[in-house]
Parts: structure tokens; sequence; C-alpha cells
């Protein structure tokens, strides 16, 4: 049984169609990489998957769990980096991580060892008493994705996790999110821009435009159909060289809104 | 429980944190007990009715705990606009256990800036009824803190941004607060004015603190009670509802 089915899934909000009827499935244990311009509506399908967004129609199974009638459930199966913000700035970054790890019942004992591992393996343990507001826009990034990792679930998904970071950061993550993938079988199903991570991590690619799936398969496969050398070449390719809007999210609307 | 006492915590973290905040939303009760009690005492003795600082503070500790309640309510939607409303809503854990969490800290940030403004009053003459007073005091003050934020918490579910927030303020929270007996007694009230009152829920929550506090109450503590419990048990169910339908 595949652990993520995606059946006819449709967003429509108002008259724009974000997500035009995506089919898909995951195998557990793959790492797939969920690739598209800006716009796509990858964002609006991982929404979706996470119960976050209830779609106008479609069927979704999480671990066999559907996240429009069994939330509770079909949380239980996933872990996310969200692509935005979900930190809170009035508290430490130790206190996020714990507040986090008391959401998703990870046990009281060794909690605060782990916690204590994962940021300083985002190179954010001298830091863990100081208050998210103070910090930069990496050191952010790096907390999102240390408070993702604190508990293992079965399925981990990742919305632009290494969005600005450097590449030493970005390798070191990716190498320890291949190894939960191999050790504890976790699937990974990511977004990204930096279409070279999704070539060296992701054991099959779903490429998503206007809402469809354009096209699927692993790296060599895509590359070996349009005949470019990297996965990037295949991908501008495949989407054409147009450049996107993106329809501004809540936040980037507000800051907008203040700055007059 | 622990999940309860997290989001609790949070909200105390916050609130404990935010000095400015605290000082800046004293200074309009301390101007309504200051200009009010003083400016309108005489002509309330002269009417008959007594010290009027005695009739006030009640009121205006109910006005902070309702303003400070219903506010905590609508953070909701700043935890929405800051990303850390997604947090909470994937998380495997039932809605109801957060809305519990997060309103239960805000409605001890509601009762301890009700406290704040009580000890403040002491020092413009107010009196307490009884010493013990404080205690049956403390229990509607906290049903009134819970209940606003429970309103707070519903209406924050149905609004995207804070686009709506002057509304809300100037067409619901002032109204409700203005028209609740805070600042004059209900006894010859004229009767379409009166019946507007009780249907006021903050009438009662105004009452009730007057009479434990003070000994002037206007309806029964019984009644007070009922109506303040029943309306927190009909806006959990409201609530807990339109919270379990956001989407981030």
């Amino acid at each position: 049984m595949p652990i993520i089915e995606v059946k006819d899934l449709i967003k429509k909000f108002g008259d724009f169609i974000a997500v035009a009827g995506l089919s898909f499935q995951v195998e557990a244990g793959e790492i797939v990489a969920f690739l598209g311009p800006n716009g796509a509506g990858k964002t609006t399908t991982i929404k979706m998957l996470t119960t976050v967004l209830k779609p106008t129609s479609g069927y979704i199974a999480l671990d066999g769990a559907n996240p429009v009638t069994e939330k509770n459930k079909a949380r239980r199966s996933f872990g996310i980096v969200f692509q935005d913000a979900s930190l809170d700035d009035e508290l430490t970054a130790y206190e996020n991580m714990l507040v986090h790890a008391i959401l998703y019942h990870v046990p009281a004992k060794g909690r605060k060892e782990k916690i204590d591992k994962l940021l300083d393996f985002v190179e954010l343990l001298d830091r863990r008493r100081e208050f998210v507001k103070n910090f930069s826009g990496g050191m952010k990034r790096r907390l999102e994705i240390a408070k993702g990792l604190l508990h293992h679930p079965k399925i981990l998904f990742l919305d632009e996790p290494t969005q600005g970071l450097d590449p030493q950061t970005r390798y070191h993550i990716w190498d320890y999110i291949k190894k939960l993938n191999q050790e504890e079988k976790m699937t990974v199903f990511f977004t990204t821009h930096y279409i070279e991570e999704a070539e060296k991590m992701a054991d099959r690619v779903i490429i998503v435009d206007h809402g469809q799936i354009i096209a699927s398969g692993s790296p060599i496969e895509l590359k070996n159909r349009t005949g470019a050398d990297t996965l990037e070449a295949a991908f501008i390719e495949l989407t054409g060289s147009v450049i996107r809007e993106e329809k501004a999210d809540s936040l980037s609307r507000m800051r907008r809104r203040f700055r007059h | 429980m622990e999940i309860i006492y997290i989001l609790w915590l949070r909200q105390i973290k916050r609130y404990l944190r935010s000095k400015a905040r605290i000082i800046g939303s004293l200074g309009q009760p301390l101007l309504f007990m200051v200009a009010f009690g003083f400016g309108f005492g005489p002509i309330f003795r002269k009417a008959g009715e007594g010290n009027y600082v005695q009739f006030l503070v009640p009121g205006v500790i109910a006005m902070t705990i309702l303003f400070t309640a219903v506010f905590n309510g609508l953070e909701i939607i700043w935890d929405r606009q800051f990303g850390f409303l997604k947090e909470m809503l994937v998380a495997p854990v039932s809605r109801l256990k957060i809305m519990i969490g997060r309103n239960l800290g805000g409605a001890t940030i509601a009762v301890v800036q009700g406290l704040i403004v009580l000890a403040i009053s002491f020092g413009l003459g107010f009196r307490l009824e009884h010493w013990w007073s404080i205690w049956p005091a403390l229990g509607f003050m906290f049903l009134i803190a819970y209940l606003f934020t429970l309103f707070g918490t519903a209406i924050a579910s149905l609004l995207k941004d804070m686009q709506g927030f002057q509304l809300i303020m100037n067409f619901l929270v002032m109204p409700l607060f203005f028209l609740s007996g805070a600042f004059f007694p209900l006894a010859d009230l004229p009767a379409p004015m009166l019946a507007v009152v009780k249907v006021d829920p903050v009438s009662y929550g105004v009452d009730s603190l007057r009479g434990v506090l003070a000994g002037l109450n206007h309806f029964s503590l019984f009644s007070d009670l009922a109506v303040l419990v029943s309306l927190i048990v009909f806006l959990l169910v409201v609530a807990s509802y339109l919270f379990s339908r956001i989407e981030a």
C-alpha cells in the first residue's frame, strides 16, 4: 500500500484554480521531490496533504488516513517544515522547540537532550535562550528545520526547507534527512527551487505546473527524456522559461499594508 | 494535560515579556477611575446614591478584564499572520485542547490585569465589602475572563486579518461595555434601556463583581453566576466549532 495516495485532487480559490486534478502515489521509504515554478500549486498541495487546507474535491490518504475526514489520525503520520515562518517570535529558540516537542508527544524523558542535540545540529545551541525575534532569516530557517526533525514521523513534508541557507548548511541538513530516511524508513516529500538538491537526494521527481503534473520519474529518467545534462536543464526544458507570478501570502500582504 | 499547560504557559510568558503592554493597558482604567470617580462623585452623592468610587471600581475592573480577554482571543489573528497558528493546527492534538490551553492563558492574564486595577483602586479610596470578598471576586473575575476570551476566539476564527479589528472594537466590544451598567445604576432606567442592559452579558459580570466587592448588586449573584456559566458552555461549543474549521 502506498504511504501517500492522491487522486484527482483539486483546489479552487474563487475562480482561480491552484491545483487542477493531481494524482500520484508515494511508496513508504521513498524520497520524492515535488518541483515546479512559482505558483505551480506545490505549497497548496502540501497544505491539503497536511490538513491545513480543505481540498475542493479529490481523495487523499496518508498512511491510510484521510486528512479531510480523519484529521487527527492523518496528523499523527507526518511532520512538516513549512515554507514560511511557524515560530513564535516572542519565545526563545529552546521554548519554541519545547512547545513543538509537547505538541508532538515527544516523551518527557530525554526530551531536553533531544532538543539540545538538534539545536546543536543546526548550530543554535549557544543561542538557545535568545528570542527568535532577534534571529536572522537563516537562523530562523535552521530552527524551523530542527523543530521539524524533533519527532520522527512516518512521512516528513519539507516545503522549501533550505531556502536561503548556505551550501554548507544545506549539505549538512540533507545529510541528516538522508540518514533518517535510511535508518528509519522515513518517507520524505519535499519541494525546492535548488534543483540540484532534488537531483542529488530524490529517488523520484514529480514536476507540476499550473496545478497539473507534467512529468514524473527518477532524475536520470527525466534527464534522458529531455536530453539535458542536469535536472535543472531538464526542468527548464519541461516548464519553459517564462517567469511566474505567485499569489502573495498573508504575511507579505500585511507587510505591504503596514509599509504605507 | 501537558498540552494545555504548555499553551497556557506560552500565553503567560508572552504577557510577562511585554511590559509596555501591561503598563499601557492600565492607563485607560486608571483614567476612568480618576476622571469619572472623582468627576461624577459629587453628583452621585447628591443624588443619594452614595460613594461613586465604590460603585465605579468593580465596573472598571470588569472593563479591564473584558478588553484584555477579548484582545487575547483575537490574538489568534496575529498567530495566523506570524505563522504560529500553523504550528498549532497541524499538531496531532485535539482542537479543543489547543483552544482551552490558549484560552486559560488569556483568561489568567485578564484576571491578573483586573487584580492590578483592584490594587490601584485601593489608593483611590476603594474599600472591599469584607476582606474575604476577594475570593468570590476572583471566581467571578475568572468566569468573565474565560467567557470573553472564548468570545474573542470565536470572532478571530472568522477573520483572516486585522482589517475588521476596529469594526469589532467599536461595534461589538465598546457597546457591550458601555451598555453594561458599569458607569450607571440600573434602578430607574427607562424600560427600553433596561431591556438593552439585560441582554448584554457584560451587565451580569459587572453586577457580580459589584455584588461581591462592594455589596451593591442589582441582579442576584445566583442569576449572575447562571448567566455567565451558561454563556461559557454555549460559547465553548460555538468557539470550538469555529476554531476547528480554521484554515491557515
